[in-house]
């Protein structure tokens, strides 16, 4: 049993490793002075540089496509968790004619993912005014089912008790909230706010089709754009530089929160 | 106590104050106006562009004329004599059949073999998810040069044990294959998270049981595991089928449907008509058939949504 569960091990670590050569490479290349010569090589032989960074921040326009990733994942989040907390509540907590039905309007659109919907939202944006501007990109994500069904579940899991004696100290439905409900709900807030972040630090076709001016890009654009641009000029260190400044929040994101991450991943499903 | 105090039989109310039927109204106001903002967002970026999509794919712009004039079944009956569009449909079918079994057997395979929450289980698991985290656009400029022909990672290291590698994003019969290659790279690990999940659910006693009437791994994992994951499997399959339709950043990056049309998917399409072509009548026929087809799938798999929405505790 043990030496079975060892040779497992084993495998799998070899497995890991050839799962994880596309990351090993982009670390490796994008260290290497030289480049072109050996520059599929996963053998670090060099003295490492900064260079490739260098060159990858002056190419792109890396702080300001960071600023505005920033500002529509943030932004979305910030939004999601106002309205997420509202609906959330409600569910758990209110009863009234219709829940049925609203509750299975929210579930569907667990289905009809805004991608799929691309061509009727750009024209909605448009209408809105938003067309070229980070509202625009962020707008069609300000609800979100799988966060009021993530709300409603860690509502529902907390205690009547709490709520009751603020209810009898004289507090309004929001104060509960507030002071009651929402701290005791810290790990679906973080949970969700994980899947949320990652989802739109990540998204592409999206912004790629309401953003048309350079200096409202997001990262996952500037880095096609990167990509395809130094399609003939071969500068593969340079590339795998700027794919790790584009990785490396999410790294870093990922290193501080291991646990949530697998947690709230395990149950979200649908992203944010 | 309290309850009873507030809610009075409505005789003993012969009565009620403005006042109270203010706070009453109020009250049954409350879970409409809590829900009022989603519901709005919901309306205007799920709903409303359902029946606007529908309506643009039944009308269309005439040259030179502004209002658009309906056209019936018009935009569908150019979509569907259009090979560009057939072809991204049975490419989106390999593609789906490539990508899904293999990922989610992956999957099943990594969940099983990592269970245990050891030290270097919980380090493998990290290396495995790692790549669903990175964005789809980050993960096709790495393949960019991976799959470069002749100097790319994958072309070098082959030909180091004597192989020689292939046009991996160039040759029509190989691009599609390449792209898969990346998808399961990329969802597999994420796949294995739900499995990991699934396991710990298991009755302990169920498989023990199995073991002692001499059923071997493979029997236990064929008759005892696999059946017993079913809900898993099916709400990883929900997910994967969805990721299969609406997830095209590798193609625009890496090979932009082509060539020869060999790695166009439907979303590519639509985001082709629509962005470059301008085919609005006919990007918007392609949306109603993909928001058809995931409206079918919903409605069969609600049970398992349902099921993933309250599992999300």
């Amino acid at each position: 049993m043990r030496r079975a569960s060892l040779i497992i091990t084993g495998l799998m670590l070899i497995l890991a490793f050839f799962w994880s050569t596309p990351f090993l490479w982009t670390l490796v290349a994008s260290f290497r002075p030289d480049s072109a010569i050996g520059m599929a090589s996963l053998v670090p032989n060099y003295k490492p540089t900064w260079a490739n960074f260098a060159e990858a921040l002056d190419a792109g326009d890396f702080a300001i496509y960071y600023l505005n990733t920033a500002i529509v994942a943030f932004g979305i989040l910030a939004v999601q968790i106002v309205t997420i907390s509202l609906a959330g509540y409600a569910f758990a907590r209110l009863t009234f004619p219709g829940r049925e039905l609203i509750f299975y309007v929210f579930l569907l659109q667990l289905m009809l993912v805004p991608p799929i919907l691309i061509v009727p939202n750009l024209r909605t944006i448009v209408d809105l005014g938003l067309y070229g501007s980070l509202l625009g990109v962020m707008a069609p994500y300000f609800a979100s089912a799988f966060g009021t069904f993530l709300m409603r579940q860690t509502f529902r899991q907390i205690p009547r008790d709490f709520e009751e004696a603020s209810v009898i100290d004289g507090a309004h439905w929001w104060q509960t909230l507030w002071h009651v409900l929402l701290p005791m709900a810290k790990p679906g807030l973080i949970a969700f706010s994980l899947v949320s972040l990652m989802a739109h630090w990540n998204e592409f076709l999206w912004p790629l089709m309401v953003l048309n001016e350079p200096r409202t890009q997001t990262l996952t654009i500037g880095l096609a754009t990167f990509a395809l641009g130094s399609e003939g000029g071969k500068e593969w260190g340079v590339l795998a530089a700027g794919t790790l400044l584009v990785m490396f929040p999410l790294l870093a994101l990922f290193a501080v929160f291991q646990r949530q991450f697998v947690n709230s991943f395990m149950f979200s499903g649908l992203k944010g | 106590m309290t309850s009873i105090a507030t809610e009075a039989p409505p005789l003993a109310e012969s009565r009620p104050s403005r006042h109270a039927m203010r706070i009453k109204r109020r009250r049954r106001a409350l879970p409409y106006l809590l829900l009022a903002p989603s519901l709005l967002l919901l309306a205007g970026f799920t709903y409303w562009p359902i029946v606007r999509v529908v309506w643009d794919s039944l009308h269309d712009r005439i040259l030179g004329q502004t209002a658009s004039q309906f056209v019936g079944l018009g935009n569908y009956a150019s979509l569907f004599s259009d090979q560009a569009f057939l072809k991204a449909v049975i490419n989106n079918l390999v593609y789906a059949v490539g990508t899904v079994p293999l990922s989610m057997a992956l999957a099943l395979l990594f969940a099983l073999a990592l269970q245990r929450s050891t030290r270097a289980n919980a380090i493998l698991r990290a290396l495995l998810l790692f790549p669903s985290m990175v964005p789809l656009v980050a993960a096709a400029s790495l393949f960019f040069f991976i799959f470069l022909p002749g100097v790319g990672l994958f072309d070098y290291y082959l030909a180091k044990i004597g192989l020689r590698g292939a046009n991996w994003l160039g040759d029509p019969d190989i691009a599609l294959w390449s792209l898969i290659g990346i998808t399961v790279w990329k969802n597999a690990g994420y796949y294995m998270l739900f499995y990991l999940a699934g396991l710990q659910t298991l009755p302990g006693d169920v498989l023990e049981a199995a073991t002692i009437d001499g059923a071997n791994a493979w029997q236990r994992l064929r008759h005892v595991i696999v059946p017993l994951l079913a809900p898993t499997t099916a709400f990883v399959l929900v997910i994967a089928l969805i990721n299969v339709l609406t997830q095209v950043d590798h193609v625009i990056v890496l090979t932009k449907g082509g060539p020869s049309n060999s790695t166009k998917l439907v979303l590519y399409y639509i985001f082709e008509q629509a962005h470059e072509n301008f085919a609005a009548g006919k990007a918007a026929a392609a949306s109603v058939l993909s928001v058809a087809f995931l409206l079918a799938m919903s409605v069969a798999s609600l049970k398992t949504m349902e099921r993933g929405a309250h599992a999300a505790s």
